[in-house]
């Protein structure tokens, strides 16, 4: 996994709420074995329309959004299923950095697993940076040591990750790897479990 | 036992306890390492995971705690015809990952085979006290026996092959009392869209939620993992449900269930596991059930929902502007003029089955709506039972007749039109009453228009082609 420590990008906003993972990734696009390739697929309901040609009325394919790496979205982003394909296809699309008021979290947990860093500000924040995203180019400037969010213009905010997803985040670390440290503690755990009889 | 060997006296809840006889490490204070003891497998979130492990050279820690089969994609008119070309490459390809890392899997030929959620409780792998997880949303439906059960992501899943365990944060616990006396009619389906509708799509957010109250007591398991299956449609990772004699009653007997020669002594064991009085939650909502009546979601998320004597609501009461405009694109994606009464509704197709609402009971309850009566003209009737076994039951006990000679498609198991990974789709711009949990944009195909109901409901549109209230159909509803 590629570490995130800090990313300067521009922003995309969607302004719905209760964005679910079969809109960001309808399930006829699960079935392929590989991690790669779900880009493509995106919003597909929404960016394309059923004869396959663009839909210019969805938010992303606003000229003035293409290239964005930052996603600022309405609450409980990410509800619903539990596929991980919905990181990994925003993702494959670009984006690193995903802005809302809350995540369902589900979703929340699987962005650290890939490297995305989902970040709650507050509505307020988030009604700002969607009026912000307005215009275009419109760029923030995240630390994520630091846990602040910038747009170089006087625009400043402060988030919080706990500090364990933020140093798998910083590091890159395989979190396997991490885990197998700990080999010994689990035997232990199992030895035990089993010794006392598997009731619990 | 976790209760009894705590240093402490401090009253627990049912979730405190088996969270903290699942703690293998908690290193600094951070997020603690949690141990799995039951692994559940399908072959739509899976295949990278083993990837990953392959290209790793990393092995599987317990196969003898993970247990895989196959539902999602399967075709439920001949699962053997799999004519999507991926579809069968994720059914070979978990297949071929069963056998080479040793993991028992319950295949398309297999008697065992069925949707991952309702063949868990069905071979007693899932077992109160036990910590179950799956790469699945609706894992939360085993938490109906006193399981603490969620879903987990791809990397988890990997994670858990080959570690056996997950760091995890401690979640909140919320309480959720159902209180009053439901009238005939009122299905568990019923009371968990009827608290959704009123907490919203993400109230459970952040916590696990335990059902208590004379309510859950006295539901049988079967409804129960309906309650407990859609926790998730309002943002819970887990329901909880504490185990009774009725969890026992459920769970003995069945293949990986403790023989009868211990069974008692894991009874006591699973007693104790409950909420001790004094122990106490990080919030509590009372529901009372005795006004509510059969539910019908009119929009794109489940807490869009309504009763069925109730009608289509009107974006211009909504003060808050967000929500106005999803009101107004739910209704729009949903073809639906504010104010039309539900039962105004016309359906062009039913589906009974999925995860939620596929088990012998509900498929029992179903059949008795239908009857001797006749699907109406112009609708497609499908029911899906959810395992190889539930199909079995029901057609000794002759309800796929009942089904057939209504009209209704009888098919075998799988996920079919719970999500549309399959040939079961609906057609752009046509509604479903579907008993399966989401009615999300596309869930049930591109431009689909699903309307969640209980199999009851599901049943009674059928026949009449519209929504109506099942009650009015049902002699025995209105007898009893
Ligand atoms: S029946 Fe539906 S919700 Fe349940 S596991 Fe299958 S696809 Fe998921």
């Amino acid at each position: 996994m590629e570490p995130l420590v800090r990313h300067r990008g521009k922003v995309a906003r969607l302004n719905r709420v209760n964005v679910d993972t079969d809109q960001i990734i309808p399930k006829q696009f699960l079935k392929r074995v590989e991690r790669s390739g779900f880009g493509q697929f995106l919003f597909y309901d929404w960016r394309f329309r059923p004869d396959g040609s663009i839909n210019p009325e969805f938010e992303l394919n606003q000229p003035q959004y293409s290239g964005a790496s930052i996603l600022v979205a309405g609450a409980n982003f990410g509800c619903g299923s539990s596929r991980e394909h919905a990181p990994w296809a925003l993702l494959d699309y670009g984006f690193r950095i995903i802005i809302a008021p809350s995540f369902a979290d589900i979703f929340y947990n699987n962005c650290f697993k890939n490297g995305i860093l989902p970040i709650v500000l507050s509505q307020a924040e988030v009604d700002d940076l969607m009026e912000k995203a307005l215009a275009p180019g419109y760029e923030l400037e995240v630390d994520v040591e630091r846990q602040t969010v910038t747009d170089g213009h006087g625009w400043v905010s402060t988030f919080s990750v706990d500090e364990f997803r933020r140093n798998m985040l910083l590091k890159g670390l395989d979190e396997i790897g991490l885990t197998l440290q700990y080999e010994a503690a689990i035997a232990e755990y199992e030895r035990k479990r089993e010794s006392l009889q598997p009731v619990l | 036992m976790p209760s009894s060997r705590g240093n402490t006296k401090m009253p627990k809840t049912l979730f405190e306890k088996i969270w903290d006889a699942h703690v293998v490490t908690q290193p600094d204070g951070g997020p603690a390492l949690l141990y799995i003891d039951l692994h559940l497998v399908h072959e739509v979130t899976s295949p990278q995971a083993f990837e990953g492990l392959r290209l790793t050279g990393r092995s599987v820690r317990r196969p003898d705690r993970t247990f895989a089969t196959m539902d999602h994609n399967v075709p439920t008119d001949n699962p053997f015809d799999v004519k999507d070309p991926i579809a069968a490459k994720q059914i070979t390809t978990l297949a071929e990952n069963c056998r080479e890392f040793g993991i028992p899997l319950a295949g398309l030929d297999s008697p065992d085979q069925g949707i991952v959620h309702v063949i868990g409780p069905e071979l007693g792998l899932t077992l109160p006290g036990k910590t179950v997880v799956c790469g699945d949303s609706h894992t939360s439906t085993h938490g109906a026996f006193g399981a603490l059960a969620f879903g987990i992501g791809t990397s988890e899943v990997e994670h858990v092959l080959a570690t056996q365990c997950l760091w995890q944060k401690r979640p909140q616990t919320l309480q959720l009392d159902l209180q009053g006396t439901r009238a005939p009619g009122v299905t568990a389906k019923d009371v968990i869209l009827g608290v959704i509708a009123q907490h919203g799509v993400s109230f459970g957010t952040g916590y696990v939620i335990e059902f208590t109250g004379p309510v859950v007591r006295a539901m049988s398991m079967e409804e129960r993992m309906t309650l407990c299956n859609m926790v998730i449609e309002g943002g819970a990772r887990a329901g909880l449900v504490g185990p009774d004699e009725t969890t026992f009653a459920y769970v003995r007997g069945r293949r990986y269930a403790p023989a009868d020669s211990e069974f008692d002594r894991y009874v006591e064991a699973w007693k104790a596991l409950n909420t001790d009085e004094g122990a106490t939650y990080d919030r509590v909502i009372q529901f009372d059930v005795s006004d509510l009546e059969p539910q019908v979601t009119w929009g794109t998320n489940p807490a869009m929902c309504v009763g069925v004597n109730g009608t289509v609501p009107d974006p211009s009461q909504y003060d808050n502007e967000v929500e106005r405009k999803a009101v107004e694109q739910a209704l729009q994606y949903m073809g639906l003029k504010p104010g039309t009464p539900i039962q105004d509704i016309e359906i062009h197709h039913v589906f009974i089955g999925s995860c939620t609402n596929s088990r012998i009971e509900d498929l029992r309850v179903a059949a008795e709506v239908v009857r001797d009566r006749k699907v109406a003209p112009g609708v497609r009737a499908l029911v899906v039972p959810g395992s190889k076994r539930v199909k079995e039951q029901a057609e000794a006990e002759g309800l796929h007749e009942v089904f057939k000679s209504a009209g209704f498609e009888w098919r075998e198991s799988g996920c079919s039109m719970c999500l549309a990974m399959n040939p079961d789709t609906v057609p752009a711009g046509e509604r479903c009453a579907s008993t399966s949990n989401r009615n999300f944009e596309g869930r049930q195909g591109r431009g689909a228009r699903t309307h969640l109901v209980s199999p009851a409901m599901a049943a009674a549109a059928a026949i009449a082609g519209r929504f109506v209230d099942v009650r009015k159909l049902m002699t025995s509803y209105q007898t009893s």
